[in-house]
């Protein structure tokens, strides 16, 4: 059976990373309203929900560093350009949201298996982290006024609802075929015998 | 779809290629400090000349340095139409301007710096901080793995969204993703505990 090991919680982590980059590079989900929505902050939140607030962080920090050489930001980017771009803000919020969204979804164990919970915790933390920190940095390097930028991320609101439902229902599926997934870090007994 | 998912590499032996990767950061950090602090018709026809001279020294091919742009073209282009409309076309040159020079000094960037030199970099930029209970041999550990996991992960949603299209499923996300990522996890543990079996990570 499989116990929380160092190398278990590192391969998770780089897994979900290479998840992340994959739905970020997966062909976009085309839309009728013209913006299309790429599936890469289903990845970001679903991480947080799936592996918890530290190795949902680290995870998607994993994935942004390794964007800088690699070609896995949305649509099949890459590069350091996007810190100084216009996207920046939204790239900045993905770690951060993650790990709210994992900090909700743990404080709750029970609730991992529950898809409202879940839902209201992504949804929570795409609009407090991604839709204020993407928005400001828009505002700031496109020249646009906070107006201007707010009611451009608005757009995004119908897709990230959306994305919210699928990313509640597939780590619900997941806590439910996994449930020490969200299991404490060890069990008593082997933290009292380590430290004897 | 995309460029492979191992990177834009292109070898060579340019100045670019020599430089150390940790000083091609902080040049490009340098430079968009630059681009915002003076902003200017003359600060980005600077950056403009620049870009597409350190393209020339590194030899970056023009199908590579289009393709950087590509993704972003679009969203270049409304945002140039926006600001012409609400502030006029010397502003959207200069806004505008700035931010596709950066993007082709990245393109630099990602040509000429291999991933196992950012991997090594990466593990050399950590060492400090082992003291802090960093491991820097398990985050290079996580990187190699990511990247190996890329293609893998792509390979497994092939499967699922080909086993989701078979069922007539394929308009909904959910019946290929939630195969996708349960196939992951397993996937993930079954590596941690082979590396943990090999006494990795302790």
């Amino acid at each position: 059976m499989t116990r929380r090991t160092p190398t278990t919680d590192v391969a998770l982590i780089a897994g979900f990373a290479a998840l992340i980059a994959v739905c970020a590079i997966l062909p976009d989900i085309k839309t009728g309203i013209g913006v299309p929505y790429s599936l890469q902050t289903f990845g970001v939140l679903l991480t947080g929900a799936a592996l918890g607030p530290v190795r949902g962080f680290l995870s998607v920090l994993l994935y942004l560093v390794a964007g800088l050489v690699l070609p896995i930001y949305s649509g099949g980017a890459s590069g350091i350009s996007h810190y100084s771009g216009v996207t920046a803000g939204y790239l900045v919020a993905f770690p951060i949201a993650a790990a709210l969204c994992g900090y909700l979804v743990y404080r709750n164990r029970h609730g991992a298996t529950q898809f409202t919970f879940v839902f209201t915790c992504g949804l929570l933390s795409s609009f407090l982290v991604v839709h204020t920190l993407g928005p400001l940095n828009l505002a700031w390097r496109a020249d646009l006024s906070l107006k201007e930028a707010f009611s451009f991320d608005a757009a995004y609101f119908p897709g990230d609802i959306a994305k919210n439902v699928v990313m509640a229902l597939v780590a619900t599926a997941v806590h439910r075929a996994f449930p020490d997934l969200a299991a404490r870090k060890r069990p008593a007994r082997v933290e009292e015998t380590s430290a004897a | 779809m995309s460029a492979g998912p191992l990177g834009d590499y292109q070898p060579g032996t340019s100045v670019f290629h020599r430089l150390p990767v940790g000083a091609k950061l902080l040049g490009l950090l340098v430079i968009s400090v630059v681009a915002v602090a003076f902003r200017g018709v003359a600060t980005t026809a600077g950056l403009l000349v620049l870009a597409v001279l350190c393209c020339a020294i590194a030899r970056v091919r023009l199908g590579r340095a289009l393709r950087a742009l590509r993704g972003v073209l679009v969203a270049m282009t409304l945002l140039a139409a926006y600001q012409t409309w609400q502030r006029g076309a010397e502003h959207a040159f200069v806004v505008v301007g700035a931010l596709i020079a950066l993007l082709l000094l990245a393109t630099v960037f990602t040509t000429t710096t291999s991933v196992e030199r950012m991997v090594d970099a990466i593990t050399r930029w950590l060492g400090p901080w082992r003291r802090f209970g960093v491991n820097p041999e398990l985050v290079a550990l996580a990187f190699s793995l990511m990247i190996r996991g890329i293609p893998l992960t792509l390979a497994i949603a092939g499967e699922t969204r080909d086993a989701a299209r078979a069922r007539g499923l394929e308009r909904n996300p959910r019946a290929y993703l939630t195969p996708l990522v349960i196939r992951v996890v397993a996937h993930a543990r079954a590596t941690g505990d082979a590396l943990h079996a090999r006494g990795l990570g302790d």
